[in-house]
Protein backbone atom coordinates (compact mmCIF):
# COMPACT_ATOMS: atom_id res chain seq x y z
CA UNK A 1 0.00 0.00 0.00
CA UNK A 2 2.82 2.48 1.32
CA UNK A 3 4.18 2.36 -2.58
CA UNK A 4 0.58 3.56 -4.28
CA UNK A 5 0.04 7.10 -5.38
CA UNK A 6 -2.38 9.11 -3.80
CA UNK A 7 -4.98 8.45 -6.92
CA UNK A 8 -4.74 4.46 -6.44
CA UNK A 9 -5.03 4.67 -2.85
CA UNK A 10 -8.52 6.77 -3.13
CA UNK A 11 -9.48 4.24 -5.32
CA UNK A 12 -8.86 1.71 -3.81
CA UNK A 13 -10.62 2.89 -0.24
CA UNK A 14 -13.86 3.94 -2.57
CA UNK A 15 -14.11 0.41 -3.73
CA UNK A 16 -13.70 -0.64 -0.56
CA UNK A 17 -10.45 -2.84 -1.40
CA UNK A 18 -9.59 -2.10 2.12
CA UNK A 19 -10.28 0.46 4.73
CA UNK A 20 -9.02 3.84 6.04
CA UNK A 21 -8.28 1.69 9.23
CA UNK A 22 -6.07 -0.63 7.64
CA UNK A 23 -4.11 1.90 5.60
CA UNK A 24 -3.88 3.58 8.52
CA UNK A 25 -2.19 1.00 10.58
CA UNK A 26 -0.16 -0.22 7.92
CA UNK A 27 1.44 3.21 7.70
CA UNK A 28 1.61 3.24 11.69
CA UNK A 29 2.63 0.00 11.45
CA UNK A 30 5.86 1.17 9.09
CA UNK A 31 6.21 4.17 11.50
CA UNK A 32 6.87 2.10 14.06
CA UNK A 33 9.63 -0.26 12.34
CA UNK A 34 11.27 2.41 10.61
CA UNK A 35 11.49 5.56 11.98
CA UNK A 36 13.98 4.73 14.76
CA UNK A 37 16.37 4.98 11.58
CA UNK A 38 16.00 7.69 10.31
CA UNK A 39 14.08 10.29 13.67
CA UNK A 40 11.29 11.79 11.23
CA UNK A 41 8.51 12.13 13.60
CA UNK A 42 8.65 13.84 17.03
CA UNK A 43 4.67 12.95 18.01
CA UNK A 44 2.85 9.99 16.50
CA UNK A 45 -0.94 10.07 17.17
CA UNK A 46 -1.30 6.23 17.06
CA UNK A 47 -5.17 6.81 18.36
CA UNK A 48 -5.91 9.64 16.83
CA UNK A 49 -5.15 8.68 13.91
CA UNK A 50 -7.13 5.07 14.07
CA UNK A 51 -10.05 7.06 15.58
CA UNK A 52 -10.03 9.39 12.45
CA UNK A 53 -9.53 6.58 10.16
CA UNK A 54 -13.00 4.82 11.82
CA UNK A 55 -14.80 8.30 10.91
CA UNK A 56 -13.21 8.10 7.31
CA UNK A 57 -14.17 4.56 6.46
CA UNK A 58 -18.23 5.95 7.32
CA UNK A 59 -17.98 9.01 5.83
CA UNK A 60 -16.96 6.23 2.66
CA UNK A 61 -19.98 4.07 3.19
CA UNK A 62 -22.07 6.59 3.61
CA UNK A 63 -21.26 7.81 -0.02
CA UNK A 64 -20.31 11.60 1.13
CA UNK A 65 -16.67 10.93 0.53
CA UNK A 66 -14.17 13.75 -1.22
CA UNK A 67 -11.30 12.46 -3.20
CA UNK A 68 -8.51 12.55 -0.33
CA UNK A 69 -11.38 11.06 2.48
CA UNK A 70 -9.14 8.65 4.66
CA UNK A 71 -6.13 9.42 3.27
CA UNK A 72 -2.92 9.66 5.88
CA UNK A 73 -0.59 12.13 5.88
CA UNK A 74 1.98 13.61 8.51
CA UNK A 75 2.06 17.11 9.33
CA UNK A 76 5.53 19.10 9.89
CA UNK A 77 5.54 19.64 13.37
CA UNK A 78 4.94 23.80 12.86
CA UNK A 79 1.21 23.41 12.43
CA UNK A 80 -0.69 23.92 15.69
CA UNK A 81 -2.81 20.37 16.27
CA UNK A 82 -5.63 20.87 18.58
CA UNK A 83 -5.20 19.19 21.82
CA UNK A 84 -1.38 17.51 20.38
CA UNK A 85 2.05 18.41 21.28
CA UNK A 86 3.24 21.59 18.86
CA UNK A 87 6.83 21.69 19.33
CA UNK A 88 8.21 23.33 16.28
CA UNK A 89 11.47 21.20 17.10
CA UNK A 90 12.09 23.92 19.69
CA UNK A 91 12.70 22.89 23.86
CA UNK A 92 10.65 25.96 24.36
CA UNK A 93 7.28 24.42 23.05
CA UNK A 94 8.34 20.69 24.22
CA UNK A 95 5.14 21.39 26.67
CA UNK A 96 3.54 23.03 24.45
CA UNK A 97 -0.28 21.57 23.67
CA UNK A 98 -2.08 23.40 21.15
CA UNK A 99 -5.33 24.75 21.55
CA UNK A 100 -6.85 25.13 18.63
CA UNK A 101 -5.64 23.94 14.99
CA UNK A 102 -3.89 25.49 12.04
CA UNK A 103 -6.06 26.40 9.42
CA UNK A 104 -3.68 23.60 6.98
CA UNK A 105 -4.84 21.01 9.43
CA UNK A 106 -8.50 22.41 9.93
CA UNK A 107 -8.55 21.89 5.91
CA UNK A 108 -7.14 18.37 5.94
CA UNK A 109 -9.17 17.58 8.74
CA UNK A 110 -12.31 18.55 6.69
CA UNK A 111 -11.29 16.49 4.09
CA UNK A 112 -11.48 13.83 5.92
CA UNK A 113 -7.36 12.88 5.92
CA UNK A 114 -6.36 11.25 8.92
CA UNK A 115 -2.94 12.73 11.00
CA UNK A 116 -0.67 9.77 11.66
CA UNK A 117 1.90 12.57 13.14
CA UNK A 118 4.42 15.33 13.70
CA UNK A 119 7.18 15.23 11.90
CA UNK A 120 10.76 16.48 12.83
CA UNK A 121 12.39 19.93 12.12
CA UNK A 122 15.06 22.23 12.33
CA UNK A 123 14.30 24.46 15.84
CA UNK A 124 11.71 27.15 15.01
CA UNK A 125 12.38 26.05 11.26
CA UNK A 126 15.58 27.69 11.46
CA UNK A 127 17.93 25.38 9.78
CA UNK A 128 19.17 23.69 6.08
CA UNK A 129 19.76 20.21 7.56
CA UNK A 130 17.42 19.33 10.53
CA UNK A 131 20.35 19.30 12.60
CA UNK A 132 19.23 21.78 14.70
CA UNK A 133 16.29 19.83 16.14
CA UNK A 134 15.86 19.67 19.56
CA UNK A 135 14.53 16.35 19.13
CA UNK A 136 18.08 15.32 17.34
CA UNK A 137 18.67 14.92 13.67
CA UNK A 138 16.56 13.53 11.13
CA UNK A 139 19.02 10.83 8.56
CA UNK A 140 18.33 10.78 5.37
CA UNK A 141 16.55 7.40 4.30
CA UNK A 142 18.96 7.38 0.99
CA UNK A 143 21.90 7.78 3.25
CA UNK A 144 21.26 7.42 6.85
CA UNK A 145 24.82 9.70 7.73
CA UNK A 146 23.54 12.10 5.55
CA UNK A 147 21.53 15.02 6.05
CA UNK A 148 17.73 15.00 4.55
CA UNK A 149 17.84 18.92 4.09
CA UNK A 150 16.01 21.25 6.24
CA UNK A 151 13.96 22.56 7.66
CA UNK A 152 11.17 20.48 6.48
CA UNK A 153 13.23 17.22 6.78
CA UNK A 154 10.82 15.24 8.63
CA UNK A 155 8.15 15.33 6.36
CA UNK A 156 10.97 14.91 3.28
CA UNK A 157 12.38 11.58 4.89
CA UNK A 158 8.92 10.19 6.54
CA UNK A 159 7.49 10.22 2.62
CA UNK A 160 10.88 9.34 0.73
CA UNK A 161 10.86 6.08 2.74
CA UNK A 162 7.18 5.63 2.69
CA UNK A 163 6.40 6.25 6.05
CA UNK A 164 3.71 8.56 5.49
CA UNK A 165 1.74 9.26 1.83
CA UNK A 166 2.00 12.30 1.91
CA UNK A 167 3.02 15.50 4.00
CA UNK A 168 2.87 18.95 4.53
CA UNK A 169 5.35 21.55 5.19
CA UNK A 170 6.69 25.10 5.10
CA UNK A 171 9.21 27.13 3.27
CA UNK A 172 10.99 30.36 4.14
CA UNK A 173 13.93 30.06 2.47
CA UNK A 174 13.68 26.82 1.07
CA UNK A 175 12.61 24.73 3.67
CA UNK A 176 10.03 22.28 1.31
CA UNK A 177 12.39 22.60 -1.35
CA UNK A 178 15.52 21.85 -0.51
CA UNK A 179 14.57 18.75 1.94
CA UNK A 180 12.65 17.98 -0.92
CA UNK A 181 15.32 17.64 -3.36
CA UNK A 182 18.08 15.64 -1.19
CA UNK A 183 15.46 13.35 0.00
CA UNK A 184 14.01 12.70 -4.11
CA UNK A 185 10.36 13.73 -3.57
CA UNK A 186 8.47 16.44 -4.65
CA UNK A 187 7.87 19.59 -2.87
CA UNK A 188 5.60 22.56 -4.03
CA UNK A 189 6.35 26.16 -2.34
CA UNK A 190 2.88 28.17 -3.35
CA UNK A 191 2.78 31.86 -4.25
CA UNK A 192 2.97 33.85 -0.82
CA UNK A 193 -0.22 33.94 0.42
CA UNK A 194 -2.31 31.32 -1.55
CA UNK A 195 -1.87 28.91 1.76
CA UNK A 196 -3.03 29.96 4.79
CA UNK A 197 -0.14 31.22 7.36
CA UNK A 198 -2.70 31.21 10.89
CA UNK A 199 -1.74 28.55 13.05
CA UNK A 200 1.47 27.84 11.37
CA UNK A 201 4.22 29.28 14.04
CA UNK A 202 5.72 32.33 12.75
CA UNK A 203 9.53 32.66 12.00
CA UNK A 204 9.94 35.30 8.93
CA UNK A 205 6.43 36.40 8.23
CA UNK A 206 6.79 37.90 5.07
CA UNK A 207 8.82 35.08 3.61
CA UNK A 208 6.95 31.94 5.47
CA UNK A 209 3.85 29.41 3.12
CA UNK A 210 3.13 26.37 3.62
CA UNK A 211 3.09 23.63 0.58
CA UNK A 212 2.63 20.50 -0.17
CA UNK A 213 5.58 17.48 0.45
CA UNK A 214 4.56 14.22 -1.86
CA UNK A 215 5.96 11.22 -4.23
CA UNK A 216 4.93 12.98 -7.10
CA UNK A 217 3.00 15.92 -8.58
CA UNK A 218 -0.06 14.50 -9.26
CA UNK A 219 -0.30 13.74 -5.79
CA UNK A 220 0.99 17.57 -4.37
CA UNK A 221 -1.43 19.12 -6.40
CA UNK A 222 -4.56 17.03 -4.87
CA UNK A 223 -3.18 18.23 -1.51
CA UNK A 224 -2.90 22.12 -2.82
CA UNK A 225 -6.36 21.33 -3.62
CA UNK A 226 -7.36 21.00 -0.22
CA UNK A 227 -5.22 23.31 1.68
CA UNK A 228 -4.67 26.46 -0.55
CA UNK A 229 -7.21 29.41 -0.34
CA UNK A 230 -8.32 32.45 0.98
CA UNK A 231 -8.43 32.52 5.22
CA UNK A 232 -9.41 35.81 6.67
CA UNK A 233 -7.66 34.85 9.90
CA UNK A 234 -4.33 35.07 7.77
CA UNK A 235 -3.53 39.03 7.24
CA UNK A 236 -1.47 38.73 4.52
CA UNK A 237 -3.75 35.90 2.86
CA UNK A 238 -4.59 36.10 -0.97
CA UNK A 239 -7.93 36.67 -1.70
CA UNK A 240 -7.65 35.03 -4.93
CA UNK A 241 -9.81 32.05 -5.59
CA UNK A 242 -7.69 28.93 -6.05
CA UNK A 243 -7.66 26.78 -9.13
CA UNK A 244 -8.41 23.29 -9.29
CA UNK A 245 -4.64 21.88 -9.55
CA UNK A 246 -5.08 19.09 -11.25
CA UNK A 247 -7.00 20.09 -14.12
CA UNK A 248 -4.20 21.20 -16.36
CA UNK A 249 -1.61 18.07 -14.93
CA UNK A 250 -2.00 16.44 -18.85
CA UNK A 251 -1.92 19.70 -20.95
CA UNK A 252 1.14 18.91 -23.45
CA UNK A 253 4.48 21.47 -22.85
CA UNK A 254 4.38 22.41 -27.25
CA UNK A 255 5.69 25.95 -27.33
CA UNK A 256 6.73 25.90 -23.19
CA UNK A 257 9.12 28.37 -22.83
CA UNK A 258 11.83 27.40 -19.92
CA UNK A 259 14.31 29.97 -19.16
CA UNK A 260 17.84 28.58 -17.77
CA UNK A 261 19.50 31.41 -15.76
CA UNK A 262 23.29 31.82 -16.10
CA UNK A 263 23.44 32.35 -12.49
CA UNK A 264 22.47 28.69 -11.27
CA UNK A 265 24.34 27.08 -13.90
CA UNK A 266 27.68 28.72 -12.53
CA UNK A 267 30.67 28.24 -10.24
CA UNK A 268 29.48 26.40 -7.18
CA UNK A 269 27.04 24.05 -8.74
CA UNK A 270 28.32 20.09 -7.97
CA UNK A 271 29.24 19.10 -11.69
CA UNK A 272 27.01 15.60 -10.65
CA UNK A 273 24.16 17.37 -10.35
CA UNK A 274 24.80 19.63 -13.47
CA UNK A 275 24.79 16.69 -15.35
CA UNK A 276 21.79 15.04 -14.01
CA UNK A 277 20.05 18.45 -14.85
CA UNK A 278 21.37 18.40 -18.50
CA UNK A 279 19.88 15.49 -19.41
CA UNK A 280 16.54 16.48 -17.40
CA UNK A 281 16.66 19.57 -19.46
CA UNK A 282 17.03 17.23 -22.85
CA UNK A 283 13.56 15.86 -21.88
CA UNK A 284 11.93 18.85 -22.05
CA UNK A 285 13.51 20.11 -25.13
CA UNK A 286 11.87 16.35 -26.58
CA UNK A 287 8.82 17.42 -25.05
CA UNK A 288 7.98 20.77 -26.94
CA UNK A 289 9.62 23.12 -24.61
CA UNK A 290 11.93 25.77 -25.89
CA UNK A 291 15.07 27.01 -23.76
CA UNK A 292 16.21 29.96 -23.55
CA UNK A 293 19.34 31.39 -21.77
CA UNK A 294 18.37 34.21 -18.87
CA UNK A 295 19.74 35.93 -16.70
CA UNK A 296 19.01 37.08 -12.63
CA UNK A 297 21.90 39.73 -11.83
CA UNK A 298 21.25 40.19 -8.28
CA UNK A 299 21.08 36.00 -7.77
CA UNK A 300 24.22 36.64 -5.56
CA UNK A 301 22.72 38.96 -3.00
CA UNK A 302 19.20 36.81 -1.93
CA UNK A 303 21.14 35.01 1.14
CA UNK A 304 23.47 38.04 1.98
CA UNK A 305 19.61 39.68 2.57
CA UNK A 306 17.90 36.69 3.25
CA UNK A 307 20.01 37.13 6.55
CA UNK A 308 18.82 39.79 7.24
CA UNK A 309 15.37 40.09 6.62
CA UNK A 310 14.65 36.35 7.91
CA UNK A 311 16.70 37.11 11.57
CA UNK A 312 14.73 40.50 11.93
CA UNK A 313 11.28 39.09 11.39
CA UNK A 314 12.15 36.43 13.70
CA UNK A 315 13.68 38.18 16.31
CA UNK A 316 10.56 40.34 16.43
CA UNK A 317 8.14 37.34 15.83
CA UNK A 318 9.47 35.11 18.90
CA UNK A 319 9.70 37.71 21.34
CA UNK A 320 6.74 36.33 22.43
CA UNK A 321 8.34 33.03 23.79
CA UNK A 322 8.72 35.14 27.30
CA UNK A 323 7.90 32.23 29.74
CA UNK A 324 5.32 33.77 30.76
CA UNK A 325 1.71 32.21 29.13
CA UNK A 326 2.93 29.40 27.13
CA UNK A 327 6.23 27.34 26.55
CA UNK A 328 9.10 26.79 28.84
CA UNK A 329 10.03 28.75 31.86
CA UNK A 330 13.35 28.82 33.61
CA UNK A 331 13.50 27.23 37.13
CA UNK A 332 13.03 29.91 40.22
CA UNK A 333 13.10 33.19 38.39
CA UNK A 334 14.47 36.02 40.56
CA UNK A 335 12.89 39.00 38.76
CA UNK A 336 11.19 39.34 36.00
CA UNK A 337 14.48 40.08 33.53
CA UNK A 338 15.68 37.02 35.05
CA UNK A 339 12.54 34.87 33.85
CA UNK A 340 12.54 36.08 30.01
CA UNK A 341 16.38 35.94 29.51
CA UNK A 342 16.74 32.46 31.13
CA UNK A 343 13.52 31.22 29.70
CA UNK A 344 14.95 32.13 26.04
CA UNK A 345 18.15 31.29 27.09
CA UNK A 346 17.59 28.32 28.13
CA UNK A 347 14.70 27.16 25.95
CA UNK A 348 16.29 28.49 22.42
CA UNK A 349 18.97 26.40 20.77
CA UNK A 350 21.96 27.82 19.25
CA UNK A 351 20.99 28.56 15.78
CA UNK A 352 17.93 30.15 16.98
CA UNK A 353 19.77 32.64 19.60
CA UNK A 354 21.88 33.63 16.60
CA UNK A 355 19.25 34.64 13.84
CA UNK A 356 17.21 36.39 16.99
CA UNK A 357 20.78 38.15 17.66
CA UNK A 358 21.13 39.09 14.13
CA UNK A 359 17.93 40.43 13.85
CA UNK A 360 17.77 42.86 17.32
CA UNK A 361 21.25 43.86 16.09
CA UNK A 362 20.11 44.56 12.56
CA UNK A 363 16.94 46.35 14.34
CA UNK A 364 18.68 48.30 16.85
CA UNK A 365 18.69 52.04 17.00
CA UNK A 366 21.20 53.35 14.31
CA UNK A 367 21.18 50.24 12.12
CA UNK A 368 17.59 49.88 10.96
CA UNK A 369 18.27 51.91 7.47
CA UNK A 370 21.70 50.26 7.29
CA UNK A 371 20.57 47.24 7.09
CA UNK A 372 17.00 46.02 7.14
CA UNK A 373 15.88 48.76 4.80
CA UNK A 374 18.53 48.52 2.75
CA UNK A 375 17.89 44.61 2.44
CA UNK A 376 14.39 45.56 1.58
CA UNK A 377 15.27 47.57 -1.55
CA UNK A 378 17.71 44.92 -2.87
CA UNK A 379 14.17 42.69 -2.34
CA UNK A 380 13.02 44.86 -4.92
CA UNK A 381 16.03 44.70 -7.46
CA UNK A 382 15.65 40.81 -6.58
CA UNK A 383 11.97 40.34 -7.31
CA UNK A 384 12.34 43.07 -10.19
CA UNK A 385 14.87 40.45 -11.55
CA UNK A 386 11.99 37.70 -11.87
CA UNK A 387 9.33 39.89 -13.23
CA UNK A 388 11.54 40.76 -16.28
CA UNK A 389 12.44 37.27 -16.69
CA UNK A 390 9.18 36.24 -16.59
CA UNK A 391 8.30 38.85 -19.83
CA UNK A 392 10.60 36.30 -21.88
CA UNK A 393 9.48 32.76 -20.26
CA UNK A 394 6.84 30.89 -18.96
CA UNK A 395 8.63 28.65 -16.37
CA UNK A 396 12.40 29.01 -15.01
CA UNK A 397 14.47 25.99 -14.92
CA UNK A 398 17.53 25.46 -12.27
CA UNK A 399 18.95 23.33 -9.63
CA UNK A 400 17.25 23.18 -6.20
CA UNK A 401 20.63 22.50 -4.28
CA UNK A 402 24.14 23.47 -5.36
CA UNK A 403 24.77 20.04 -3.69
CA UNK A 404 23.35 15.71 -3.35
CA UNK A 405 22.82 15.60 0.74
CA UNK A 406 25.98 16.50 2.75
CA UNK A 407 26.90 14.64 5.72
CA UNK A 408 25.87 15.02 9.04
CA UNK A 409 27.74 17.21 11.13
CA UNK A 410 29.99 18.75 7.77
CA UNK A 411 28.94 22.32 7.70
CA UNK A 412 26.83 22.31 11.67
CA UNK A 413 29.93 24.88 12.86
CA UNK A 414 29.80 27.21 9.58
CA UNK A 415 26.50 28.86 9.58
CA UNK A 416 27.71 31.16 6.60
CA UNK A 417 28.70 27.73 4.72
CA UNK A 418 25.51 26.11 5.91
CA UNK A 419 23.46 29.33 4.86
CA UNK A 420 24.67 28.86 0.97
CA UNK A 421 23.20 25.46 0.08
CA UNK A 422 19.95 27.33 0.25
CA UNK A 423 21.42 29.50 -2.54
CA UNK A 424 19.10 28.87 -5.64
CA UNK A 425 16.00 28.86 -3.56
CA UNK A 426 16.04 31.38 -1.21
CA UNK A 427 15.54 34.10 -4.23
CA UNK A 428 11.96 33.03 -4.77
CA UNK A 429 10.71 33.36 -1.15
CA UNK A 430 11.96 36.98 -1.62
CA UNK A 431 9.97 37.65 -5.03
CA UNK A 432 7.19 35.53 -3.10
CA UNK A 433 6.87 33.18 -6.03
CA UNK A 434 6.26 30.03 -6.29
CA UNK A 435 8.02 26.71 -7.03
CA UNK A 436 8.45 23.02 -6.64
CA UNK A 437 11.62 20.71 -6.38
CA UNK A 438 11.20 17.47 -8.39
CA UNK A 439 13.71 14.30 -8.48
CA UNK A 440 15.90 14.29 -11.19
CA UNK A 441 18.64 11.51 -10.88
CA UNK A 442 20.41 10.39 -8.33
CA UNK A 443 24.49 10.45 -8.00
CA UNK A 444 26.16 8.15 -5.98
CA UNK A 445 22.63 7.12 -4.42
CA UNK A 446 21.70 10.64 -3.78
CA UNK A 447 18.76 12.16 -5.27
CA UNK A 448 19.30 15.15 -7.43
CA UNK A 449 16.28 18.15 -7.35
CA UNK A 450 15.13 20.14 -10.31
CA UNK A 451 13.50 23.37 -9.48
CA UNK A 452 10.74 25.08 -11.39
CA UNK A 453 10.05 28.40 -10.62
CA UNK A 454 6.46 29.59 -11.71
CA UNK A 455 5.09 33.20 -11.87
CA UNK A 456 2.71 34.22 -9.50
CA UNK A 457 -0.05 32.03 -8.85
CA UNK A 458 0.68 29.50 -11.70
CA UNK A 459 1.15 26.86 -9.33
CA UNK A 460 -1.35 24.94 -12.01
CA UNK A 461 1.42 25.39 -14.71
CA UNK A 462 4.10 24.41 -12.54
CA UNK A 463 2.58 21.30 -11.46
CA UNK A 464 1.48 20.66 -15.03
CA UNK A 465 5.06 20.62 -16.45
CA UNK A 466 6.18 18.67 -13.35
CA UNK A 467 3.92 16.18 -14.24
CA UNK A 468 4.69 16.09 -17.63
CA UNK A 469 8.32 15.14 -16.60
CA UNK A 470 7.19 12.53 -14.54
CA UNK A 471 5.05 10.63 -17.34
CA UNK A 472 8.48 9.95 -19.05
CA UNK A 473 10.81 9.80 -16.56
CA UNK A 474 10.92 7.51 -13.51
CA UNK A 475 12.86 9.53 -10.83
CA UNK A 476 10.12 10.14 -8.87
CA UNK A 477 9.64 6.39 -8.13
CA UNK A 478 12.87 5.51 -6.82
CA UNK A 479 12.44 3.38 -3.12
CA UNK A 480 15.59 4.12 -0.76
CA UNK A 481 17.22 0.65 -0.58
CA UNK A 482 16.93 0.39 3.51
CA UNK A 483 12.93 0.93 3.01
CA UNK A 484 11.76 -1.05 0.39
CA UNK A 485 10.42 -4.03 2.29
CA UNK A 486 6.60 -4.85 2.76
CA UNK A 487 6.57 -3.87 6.43
CA UNK B 1 32.68 43.16 10.35
CA UNK B 2 33.59 42.21 13.48
CA UNK B 3 31.79 42.68 16.92
CA UNK B 4 32.99 43.00 20.09
CA UNK B 5 32.45 40.89 23.38
CA UNK B 6 30.58 43.73 24.93
CA UNK B 7 28.66 44.43 21.68
CA UNK B 8 27.58 40.63 21.87
CA UNK B 9 26.72 41.26 25.71
CA UNK B 10 24.35 43.93 24.49
CA UNK B 11 22.73 42.66 21.77
CA UNK B 12 21.61 39.51 24.06
CA UNK B 13 20.48 42.38 26.50
CA UNK B 14 18.02 43.97 23.87
CA UNK B 15 17.11 39.73 22.71
CA UNK B 16 16.69 39.29 26.32
CA UNK B 17 18.59 36.48 25.71
CA UNK B 18 20.99 35.25 28.66
CA UNK B 19 24.32 33.58 27.27
CA UNK B 20 26.83 31.65 29.17
CA UNK B 21 29.65 33.12 29.92
CA UNK B 22 31.86 30.20 28.14
CA UNK B 23 29.48 30.54 24.78
CA UNK B 24 30.29 34.09 24.55
CA UNK B 25 33.20 33.77 22.21
CA UNK B 26 32.08 31.42 19.77
CA UNK B 27 28.56 33.73 19.31
CA UNK B 28 30.91 36.87 18.71
CA UNK B 29 32.71 34.85 16.10
CA UNK B 30 29.70 33.36 14.63
CA UNK B 31 27.77 37.03 14.49
CA UNK B 32 30.93 38.66 13.01
CA UNK B 33 31.24 36.31 10.53
CA UNK B 34 27.40 36.89 9.70
CA UNK B 35 27.75 40.39 9.66
CA UNK B 36 30.66 40.11 6.96
CA UNK B 37 29.00 38.30 4.81
CA UNK B 38 25.97 40.38 4.34
CA UNK B 39 28.30 43.63 4.19
CA UNK B 40 28.07 42.90 0.14
CA UNK B 41 24.66 44.74 0.43
CA UNK B 42 26.87 47.77 0.40
CA UNK B 43 28.03 47.45 -3.03
CA UNK B 44 24.45 47.64 -4.73
CA UNK B 45 23.32 51.22 -5.51
CA UNK B 46 19.65 51.34 -3.88
CA UNK B 47 19.31 55.35 -4.16
CA UNK B 48 15.67 55.89 -4.76
CA UNK B 49 14.49 52.14 -4.62
CA UNK B 50 11.28 51.40 -2.57
CA UNK B 51 11.80 49.22 0.19
CA UNK B 52 9.74 46.19 -0.53
CA UNK B 53 7.85 44.67 2.80
CA UNK B 54 5.36 42.36 0.57
CA UNK B 55 5.72 39.97 -2.36
CA UNK B 56 2.77 41.52 -3.83
CA UNK B 57 2.56 44.73 -2.21
CA UNK B 58 -0.54 44.10 -0.52
CA UNK B 59 -1.71 46.67 1.82
CA UNK B 60 -3.73 45.10 5.18
CA UNK B 61 -6.74 44.27 4.52
CA UNK B 62 -9.52 46.40 7.09
CA UNK B 63 -12.23 44.73 8.09
CA UNK B 64 -15.99 45.58 10.62
CA UNK B 65 -14.97 46.77 14.19
CA UNK B 66 -16.90 43.85 15.25
CA UNK B 67 -16.22 40.96 18.07
CA UNK B 68 -15.43 37.98 15.86
CA UNK B 69 -13.88 35.93 18.98
CA UNK B 70 -15.45 34.44 21.71
CA UNK B 71 -13.22 34.73 25.37
CA UNK B 72 -10.86 31.53 25.61
CA UNK B 73 -9.07 32.56 28.51
CA UNK B 74 -9.37 29.19 30.44
CA UNK B 75 -8.58 27.61 27.58
CA UNK B 76 -5.28 29.63 26.96
CA UNK B 77 -4.53 29.69 30.56
CA UNK B 78 -4.43 25.88 30.83
CA UNK B 79 -1.29 25.75 29.37
CA UNK B 80 0.44 28.78 30.88
CA UNK B 81 3.17 28.10 33.27
CA UNK B 82 1.49 29.44 36.33
CA UNK B 83 -1.45 31.22 36.57
CA UNK B 84 -3.67 32.36 39.80
CA UNK B 85 -7.51 33.63 39.37
CA UNK B 86 -7.17 34.34 35.80
CA UNK B 87 -3.88 35.91 35.87
CA UNK B 88 -0.40 35.16 34.69
CA UNK B 89 2.26 35.17 37.68
CA UNK B 90 5.42 36.73 37.06
CA UNK B 91 8.28 37.30 39.89
CA UNK B 92 7.05 40.43 42.01
CA UNK B 93 8.00 43.40 39.64
CA UNK B 94 6.80 46.58 42.16
CA UNK B 95 8.76 46.24 45.59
Amino acid sequence: MHNKTLVELSKALHKGEYSSVELTQHFLDRIKNYDSQINSFITITTDEALKAAQAADQIIANGDAGFLTGIPLAHKDIFCTHGVKTSCGSKMLDNFIAPYNATVVEKCQAAGMVMLGKTNMDEFAMGSSNETSFYGPVKNPWDIKSVPGGSSGGSAAAVAARLAPIATGTDTGGSIRQPAALCGITGLKPTYGRVSRYGMIAFASSLDQAGPMGRSAEDVAHLLNVISGFDERDSTSLDVPSDDYTANLNDKLAGLKIGLPKEYFAEGLDSNVAKALESAIKEFEQAGATLHEISLPNTHLAVPIYYIIAPAECSSNLSRFDGVRFGYRCENPTDLDDLYTRSRGEGFGAEVKRRIMIGAYALSAGYYDAYYLKAQQIRRLISQDFSDAFKQVDVILGPTSPTTAFKIGEKSDDPVTMYLSDIYTIAVNMAGLPAMSIPAGLVEQRPVGLQLIGNYLKEAQLLNVAHQYQQVTDWHQAVPQDFKEVL
Amino acid sequence: MSLLKEEVEKIAHLARISLNEQDIPVYTRNLSDILAFVEQMNNVNTADIVPMAHPLDATARLRADIVSETNQRDNFQSIAPQVEAGLYLVPKVIE
